[in-house]
């Protein structure tokens, strides 16, 4: 405990019940302007389909509501707060003008079928986004469709799909490394495609000789994350593409990782022919404790026609349109045009960065994880020695004698004032511990944060049970799971 | 952990106790301390076919879940319903917590199942990688 | 870079400290001839007033101060103030997906509180925290009754909404799960002799929208009934919130697939949304996305975890429910922000001004134009028939800075020159009234043969 009050203390923090338990009859937080039109008779409109009764839908006053979500809010961590070390979600700073603008009346208020000549506004903001995106990567075109990263990668797979298809045979399977991420298996399989297991190397990286032997025509694709979720970036990328070219399959880059190369390098310069972005990750929008994301695809000419509809385009007149008659397109992924608001959000994000900011951060994200592998190496077990980029993964080894793992690790680290790091992923390190400071850490926090490693590594080693007990600062301790799941309590009833 | 030789063993860590034609299938306490506490578990309903080595129901704790394998061809007869509300059963006695029961199809399959003393042995290699 | 907080100095430092010489050595891994050698081709680096500045431009040529009486599964309600304020505390806006409970106990209460008012309202047993939107709701859904009844085939009705039809489409393709479409009857709901008819031992669910696309509700006891008969599940898809404030939630359903925008959610050119999935308990392992349950720690205190993991990806990988990840928290939250506002008495005033202002509506515009599927009980939406093309009567109302109802060619071509409408509260009876004249003027200047002039109808 002895570098604790250097980032936290504990501070007084107030109770509060679940909203039904303060709900009274009579009370109200909303008031209705006098209807200007006769009030409609319910029963007559609707006879049987009239609705009496909305049950346990609380009754309670605006104050109540503040001081509710307020307390509420003060039980959670934020980046607002410190260090949010997720490894593979970079949670950056979210900038507060990407707020302001999306709120900005004629933004926040548009319908998406609102005629088009009154809506060059969004339709221009789509535009400009999409080419700063196609640019960074390096790619032909994209769509912003995708409502999130896994939404991207099936979008991507489908337009994969559709490409074979149009070959003449859609293929059987998708190769995925063993590093991945779980949406990418479970993506593949909601496409219908088969999954195939691809090894790592002792370098962490793609395994050529399994790639090469695996390789052939029933492999509609690659799916690959680079840097990838050892934060290791894939030296072989131009072996792999052309190992998977050669036989006519598809590189696919899932982006999760890219700010580790926004400025720095293209995926479509070294092969890539699809991949997805993370809005919510690259490019600074908030994740507002579990989403919205926005996960838009960008892809080589070659999948073009497959493109989801509505495609933004410019008329001869020189305004911007959709156009809906691409016969060859996939289809829809989502109603309308996807998560316009996080457009807003990532498109003025990249005007605060420009090229020599966006290029700037690239560095700093890299420089950032670096510093936190130099700093821990030693009191941590490195799996593996290859270069880091924007994140690095330790294992709990070295304290695993003691019998404390990884998860525990990260419990104790909320008692000095952090986020856990990403426990136990990826799956090819057991008792990973994943890091991505980003480049939103000043050098202090990042001082901080390798003294409460290393502190916690002292304590594992002198008074393992604190460690295993933690968080002890929290409301709440280590919560009951197993009881949640075996007799599982989604709701709030009434007392009977 | 002793044991009991009154049933045969799989290497994916299943029980089956044969009783004329028909048998009950669990599975072993090695499977449930590694499994850690069960929250749920997922077998078919009665007149199910099963296939021996081929998957037929799965076993979850908070953060895995695991297949079960069929030791041996039948038709589902009955479902052990109190693993529907207390899973946990299957961590206090897994021996003596049947999943299914089944009517056996080719009792010649049971020949290439382990015995208590192979099963035991198989184990203890196993934990010891 | 203001958002970067590190000086010349700092940099220095700790590329001494990891042992490098400069910037470069940290991006060695990547091979030489793919790294960038030149500055990406993207606008410059813009000071914070020239950001501001250029969203409002874009604002100002994106209908900002135009009345609208668009709805067809956006519809535009008014946001309490304390949504954006409560939202806006960097504690919900910038804290991740709640894995770690010990320091997320506000996000996870504030799921939990959510998954119950969700169950109040749609009369189900369970609620996941959120889905991307309705119509990936209602795509899910439809998946889930797939794996619930080991059955393939879908049937979906005509009347749910177009969009969400593609998507369902695009997600059905590779799946193998054939879909039949089934038609709308003379009272805009659907044809039940004709569902009798395309629904079979196979069939796993059907798929039907109330208040549907036109916005008629849906005789959906009727419809559970020939489903349920025939041993399919019953999906409702519910695009417009407010009206379960005064509609009969659809108990009979077995899924419903539902679109939360209507509370408290900005319209944002479509969005982000909130889409929910609500079921019967029996049904919850086989409910995509993520759960909120209650439980307690060690001192035996309440507290909130995620729960039924094992059914998402992160565990199942390929084998999971869905490949979903991210939910809707933020825009959850205002879901419940909004829903604790109104609350059981506030719900249902609402919901009675956005049926009177249609009603009123409906009633003016019938007296000069055609009112479709009228018979029907509705809520805040209904389908107007003119003689002129809707197109040509919208464009002049928007030189009045009116949008016009959503003319329905492109969706149903057989239904001619018809318009969906939509009120709600925020929906005044002057621009009520004045649309109406429009329509009334378009009516008059097509029976006496003349083109219609502005002046004429603005006097």
């Amino acid at each position: 405990m002895k570098h604790m009050t250097r980032k936290a203390t504990r501070h007084v923090s107030q109770n509060e019940g679940l909203i039904f338990e303060k709900s009274s009859l009579g009370k109200a937080a909303w008031k209705l302007p006098p209807l200007d039109v006769p009030a409609a008779d319910a029963t007559k409109l609707l006879g049987a389909w009239e609705r009496r009764d909305l049950g346990a839908m609380p009754e309670v006053s605006e104050i109540e509501i503040i001081r509710h979500f307020t307390r509420l809010s003060t039980w959670n961590y934020a980046i607002d707060l410190g260090m949010y070390p997720l490894g593979s979600c970079t949670m950056k700073y979210n900038p507060r003008v990407n707020e302001a603008v999306a709120r900005v009346e004629g933004i926040a208020n548009a319908h998406p079928y609102q005629p088009e000549e009154i809506s060059q506004g969004a339709l221009r903001i789509i535009k400009t986004l999409s080419e700063c995106l196609i640019e960074i990567t390096g790619m032909d075109a994209i769509t912003l469709q995708p409502a999130a990263g896994a939404h991207g990668e099936m979008t991507g797979l489908l337009m994969v799909r559709a490409y074979h298809q149009s070959k003449g045979n859609a293929r059987k399977k998708i190769l995925i490394p063993d590093s991945a991420h779980g949406t990418n298996p479970a993506t593949a399989a909601m496409v219908s495609y088969a999954v195939e297991n691809l090894k790592s190397d002792s370098r962490g990286m793609v395994d050529i000789a399994s790639l090469e032997a695996q390789m052939n025509e029933d492999v509609a694709a690659l799916m690959l994350t680079n840097p990838n979720t050892l934060g290791v970036f894939e030296q072989d990328i131009h072996k792999i593409s052309e190992i998977l070219h050669a036989k006519g399959g598809l590189l696919y880059m899932d982006g999760a990782n890219m700010n580790a190369l926004v400025g720095k390098a293209r995926p479509g310069d070294f092969g890539v022919d699809v991949m997805h972005l993370n809005l919510h990750k690259t490019f600074s929008t908030p994740h507002g404790g579990g989403g919205p994301g926005s996960g838009p695809v960008a892809i080589k000419k070659i999948l073009e026609p497959f493109l989801p509809t509505p495609v933004v385009v410019r008329r001869a007149d020189g305004a911007l349109a959709f156009e809906y008659n691409r016969p060859q397109s996939i289809g829809r992924v989502r109603a309308f045009y996807g998560n316009f608001g996080m457009f807003v959000r990532a498109l003025a994000y990249i005007q605060a960065n420009g090229p020599d900011g966006l290029r700037q951060t690239t560095e700093d994200a890299v420089l950032n994880a670096n510093y936190i592998r130099k700093g821990l190496e030693g009191t941590y077990d490195l799996p593996y020695s290859t270069p880091t980029m924007h994140e690095v993964v330790f294992s709990d080894k070295l304290q695993a004698k003691k019998g404390v793992r990884t998860m525990d690790i990260a419990k104790r680290l909320i008692d000095y004032g952090f986020h856990p790091y990403t426990t136990a992923f990826p799956l090819i390190v057991p008792g990973a511990l994943m890091i991505e400071p980003t480049e939103s850490e000043p050098k202090e926090e990042l001082d901080l944060f390798i003294e409460a490693m290393k502190s916690i590594a002292e304590e594992v080693e002198e008074d393992p049970q604190t460690v295993l007990d933690a968080p002890h600062s929290t409301r709440v301790s280590r919560l009951d799971e197993t009881a949640a799941a075996r007799k599982p309590v989604l709701r709030w009833k009434p007392a009977s | 952990m002793a044991y009991p030789t009154d049933r045969k063993y799989t290497k994916e860590h299943e029980w089956i106790q044969v009783n004329g034609n028909a048998a009950a299938i669990g599975i072993t306490d090695y499977a449930q301390q590694s499994l850690g506490d069960i929250v749920f578990v997922e077998v078919p309903k009665a007149g199910t076919e099963l296939v021996a080595g081929k998957t037929f129901g799965t076993v979850e704790s908070v953060k895995a879940v695991s297949d079960l394998f069929a030791p041996a061809s039948g038709t589902v007869t009955e479902v052990n319903g109190a693993l529907a509300t207390s899973p946990e059963n299957v961590n206090k006695d897994a021996h003596g917590s049947w999943m299914v029961k089944i009517t056996l199809k080719n009792p010649a399959e049971l020949k290439a199942l382990l015995s208590a003393a192979d099963y035991e042995k198989f184990v203890a290699e196993e934990a010891g990688h | 870079m203001r958002y970067l907080p590190k000086s010349p100095a700092d940099r220095e430092a700790m590329l001494k400290a990891i042992g490098f010489r400069s910037v470069d050595d940290l991006f060695a891994p990547i091979p030489a001839e793919y790294r960038l050698a030149r500055d990406l081709n993207i606008p410059r680096q813009m000071a914070e007033s020239e950001i501001v500045d250029y969203f409002r431009q874009r604002s100002r040529e994106n209908g900002d101060g135009y009345t609208s009486f668009l709805g067809a599964g956006v519809y535009f309600h008014y946001r309490p103030v304390i949504i954006d304020s409560l939202i806006s505390r960097g504690e919900f806006l910038t804290a991740y997906t709640p894995y770690q409970a010990e320091i997320s106990q506000g996000t996870l209460q504030s799921i939990f509180e959510f998954q119950t008012m969700i169950c109040e309202l749609t009369g189900m047993e369970v609620a996941n925290a959120s889905m991307y939107d309705g119509s990936t709701a209602a795509a899910e859904a439809v998946m889930m009754a797939v794996r619930l009844t080991g059955r393939r085939r879908v049937v979906v009705a005509r009347s749910l909404h177009p969009e969400y039809r593609e998507v369902l489409t695009t997600y059905a393709t590779h799946q193998g799960m054939p879909l039949s479409l089934v038609g709308f009857g003379d009272d805009g709901r659907v044809n039940r002799r004709e569902l009798e008819s395309s629904i079979s031992a196979e069939t796993a669910c059907v798929l039907i929208q109330s208040p549907n696309f036109f916005g008629a509700i849906e005789d959906v006891d009727a419809i559970a009934e020939i489903t349920h008969k025939n041993g399919a599940m019953l999906v409702v898809s519910i695009a417009e919130a407010v009206s379960l404030g005064i509609v009969e939630p659809p108990r009979q359903a077995d899924v419903i697939a539902m679109e939360a925008q209507s509370f408290g959610v900005p319209m944002g050119f479509g969005g982000p949304y909130c889409g929910v999935i609500a079921t019967h308990e029996k049904n919850v392992r086989q409910m995509p996305g993520r759960l909120v349950g209650q439980t307690t720690d060690k001192q035996g205190k309440r507290g909130f975890v995620l729960t039924l993991a094992t059914r998402e990806q992160h565990i199942r990988r390929e084998k999971a429910t869905s490949n979903i990840c991210t939910n809707q928290a933020l825009v959850a939250l205002m879901v419940n922000i909004f829903m604790t506002v109104y609350g059981k008495v506030g719900l249902k005033e609402l919901a009675k001004q956005n049926l009177a202002k249609a009603a009123y509506a409906a009633a003016q515009f019938a007296k000069h134009s055609k009112i479709l599927f009228g018979g029907s009980p509705r809520f805040n939406e209904f389908v107007v028939q003119t003689s002129e093309d809707p197109r040509a009567i919208n464009s002049r109302l928007l030189g009045h800075k009116i949008v016009g109802g959503l003319p329905l060619e492109k969706f149903y071509p057989e239904l001619g020159n018809a318009a969906l409408w939509c009120c709600t509260e925020l929906t005044t009876r002057s621009t009520i009234d004045t649309a109406a004249g429009f329509v009334a003027e378009s009516e008059r200047s097509v029976r006496s043969g003349k083109e219609v002039g502005l002046q004429e109808v603005t006097r």
